[in-house]
């Protein structure tokens, strides 16, 4: 059995597509991260990240599938999913060696994989889109913080830059312990070492809060009460729209 | 800090609001110039959704809820006795952007009661949307209910600042609106609805003579009817939808089920519950004329003038013309593939798409999503032919379809879903 491993990134990831090729082993199993841990009767190749070769295998997907196509398997690599990098590997080779433009040949079970994984990191995306809180801070800076199921932060940051381009803000993703930092200009990603964060509501301790904060979550409380239209209760529509995993971190879910 | 009044000014202005069903943020792609707040996303984000199971994407309030009408339909008419209260512009806009900075809402949805005339509550409500647009220098979506008798120059102004634009009709036809609303006229609604057609049409045509023309109500115009308050048959209001979409443009005709709030009227019917699955079918019906290509003397007849409660108006069209089955889904052109039941617009496109590459048979169109429990009756592709409508007589199979039928869930249906990606096509 073959092996390799890599560090877990999407340059890692690419970097092991090109190895593979350049020795020509192919894997049948592909591990992230640096556990030290040996296979037994496995020979595992150990990939060191070369953003040179990544990106001559980014630009090979572009030149024989399309740019769309590459963006697709990076949003599957953001899955986390423990398939995601062999299916990533496969998908390449298939590209690489066909002759033509396999992207919607749904026939091929590991096209059809990635187009639903993909779909599933999207939809992702949209509701993190949609269910992002920001509480002003005593600043006057903006933070939110929640914790995706996919890794998709990153996929929704250009979203937020258009639309709050003139506040600053915070987005933290808790699980991954990672997030980014706009101030008007650009945005940063930033780790906190000791963040003082509710982890079950995302919300910040209140000392670092502005002093009318909880008010506008009232506030919104208050119209998201007065909207609802007892004479339609629908609480199964309701729950398949908004997912119960997300009701912690919503003001207009919690009661004060 | 925000005071108690605020709060309950909020309470009773979106009280006063909520039974407006529309709640699209769509239509308009705008990016943030840079220096200010807000952009528009072209398919509309929903930011939470109510135990009704409708979505929340717009602050949806009231300017005031004081009027001078006294429509029997309407929870703020003049003769019941609600607080009443109203905004001042500054409050609007502040509000609207502190929600809007936090990413609770999409955008504002500004409506009122008539207060003293119609020029008077539409000047109201520009400035509270100029301020907004101006002071904050506002970006997101908004959209601005129309007070039927405003004058042209303030409804011209009102889509310079607005994105989308509505008038209510309420009522589908004339005698029953004099019924129902006697000091309002069916003339003085279709007006503006005229108006803001034209003007759409005119600003479309000056924005490609000179540059620096600005958009006139970007993301078009819609319109609520009011189901269930009248004895309107569904084809009355069917036909009037279907004229709004095809001679006035209208983005959107909503349908709202009447919630009976003024019990006491004798006027009204009487109503246990709000009529949600005749407006849900009514739904059905607006996505058969603007999806399907079907007319709407197709839909409901002289004969049958209102839908079935039981059975989609789809299914009941197949039922009423067994001559056009079973279509042959190989050879079928695309028309004739809309109009077999359990087959929708994504899953006819792909069938077209697919059969370049072999014939298809039953277990692909399940893949592709055709529903085969309806589909099934109507239809003969690459395989041996199970009994279709003709053999079995329309009468036998709307029972069958009836007994597999489950109790629909009256759910507004949503007309932008998610962008999501190629369905599987089958080789």
């Amino acid at each position: 059995m073959i092996v390799f491993r890599f560090d877990n990134t999407f340059e890692g990831l690419l970097t092991l597509v090109f190895e593979s090729y350049r020795l020509k082993q192919f894997p049948d199993a592909i591990v992230g991260g640096t556990g030290s841990q040996s296979l037994l009767f496995a020979h595992t190749f150990e990939v060191v990240t070369d953003d040179a070769k990544a990106e001559r295998v980014w630009n090979k997907i572009v030149e024989k599938s399309s740019a769309e196509s590459a963006h697709r398997l990076y949003r599957v690599f953001l899955s986390e999913l423990p398939e995601a990098p062999l299916l990533i590997f496969r998908y390449i080779r298939l590209v690489v060696e066909s002759k033509v433009n396999i992207e919607t040949d749904f026939s091929q079970p590991v096209v059809l994989e990635v187009v639903q994984i993909h779909r599933k990191v999207v939809r992702e995306a949209q509701r993190i889109q949609m269910f992002t809180r920001f509480q002003q801070t005593a600043e006057g800076s903006y933070y939110a913080s929640f914790v995706p199921q996919y890794n998709v932060l990153p996929l929704c940051i250009p979203h937020f830059c258009d639309r709050f381009a003139d506040q600053e803000w915070i987005i933290y993703d808790l699980r991954r312990n990672f997030g980014f930092h706009y101030d008007r200009k650009e945005v940063v990603r930033i780790t906190f070492e000791n963040l003082r964060v509710n982890p079950q509501t995302g919300q910040l301790h209140p000392s670092l809060l502005d002093p009318g904060e909880l008010q506008f979550q009232r506030l919104w409380k208050k119209y998201y009460d007065a909207v609802f239209i007892p004479q339609r209760k629908n609480i199964k529509v309701h729950r398949q729209f908004l997912p119960k995993r997300f009701w912690s971190y919503l003001p207009e879910k919690r009661s004060f | 800090m925000i005071s108690d009044k605020i709060f309950e000014k909020l309470r009773i202005l979106a009280d006063a609001a909520k039974y407006d069903v529309s709640c699209a943020s769509s239509g308009t792609k705008r990016s943030n110039p840079g220096n200010g707040i807000g952009n528009a996303s072209a398919w509309g984000i929903c930011h939470s959704f109510t135990e009704d199971g409708r979505c929340i994407a717009l602050l949806k309030i009231m300017l005031s809820n004081h009027c001078i009408y006294d429509c029997a339909y309407c929870v703020n008419r003049r003769s019941n006795d609600v607080p009443r209260t109203a905004f001042t512009a500054a409050e609007i806009s502040d509000l609207t952007i502190g929600f809007y900075r936090r990413n609770y809402i999409e955008g504002l949805f500004l409506s009122s009661g008539v207060l003293r005339n119609a020029d008077f509550t539409m000047e109201q409500m520009i400035a509270a949307v100029k301020d907004l647009r101006i002071r904050h220098r506002y970006n997101g979506y908004i959209h601005l209910k129309v007070i039927p008798g405003a004058s042209p120059e303030l409804i011209r102004e009102a889509g310079l600042w607005a994105d989308r634009l509505s008038v209510n009709m309420e009522i589908a036809s004339e005698n029953n609106l004099k019924l129902l609303a006697p000091e309002k006229n069916f003339e003085s609604i279709l007006k503006p609805i005229r108006m803001i057609t034209d003007t759409i049409a005119e600003n479309r045509e000056d924005r490609r003579k000179f540059i620096h023309t600005g958009r006139f109500s970007p993301a078009g115009q819609s319109t609520q009817l009011i189901i269930g308050a009248s004895d309107d048959s569904d084809r009355t209001v069917l036909k009037l939808a279907s004229a709004l979409y095809n001679r006035r443009n209208l983005k959107r005709v909503y349908y709202s089920g009447y919630i009976p709030v003024n019990s006491y009227d004798s006027r009204l019917p009487a109503l246990n519950s709000p009529p949600l699955k005749r407006e849900h079918r009514l739904y059905e019906a607006d996505w058969l004329l603007r999806f399907y290509g079907f007319r709407v003397d197709e839909i409901v007849s002289e004969e049958y003038p209102d839908l079935d409660l039981n059975l989609d108006p789809k299914v009941m069209y197949a039922l009423r013309n067994p001559w056009l089955f079973p279509v042959d889904i190989n050879t079928a052109d695309l028309p004739l593939l809309l109009r077999i039941p359990g087959v929708g617009p994504r899953s006819a496109q792909l069938i077209v798409a697919a059969r370049r590459h072999g014939r298809l048979n039953s277990a692909h169109l399940k893949k592709i999503g055709v529903v085969m429990k309806r589909a099934q009756y109507f239809i003969t592709c690459n395989e041996l032919r199970a009994p279709s409508v003709q053999e079995l007589k329309p009468e036998r199979v709307r029972l069958m379809l009836l007994n597999q039928e489950k109790p629909a869930d009256a759910v507004q249906l949503k007309l932008f879903h998610p962008v999501s990606a190629l369905t599987p096509v089958l080789r």
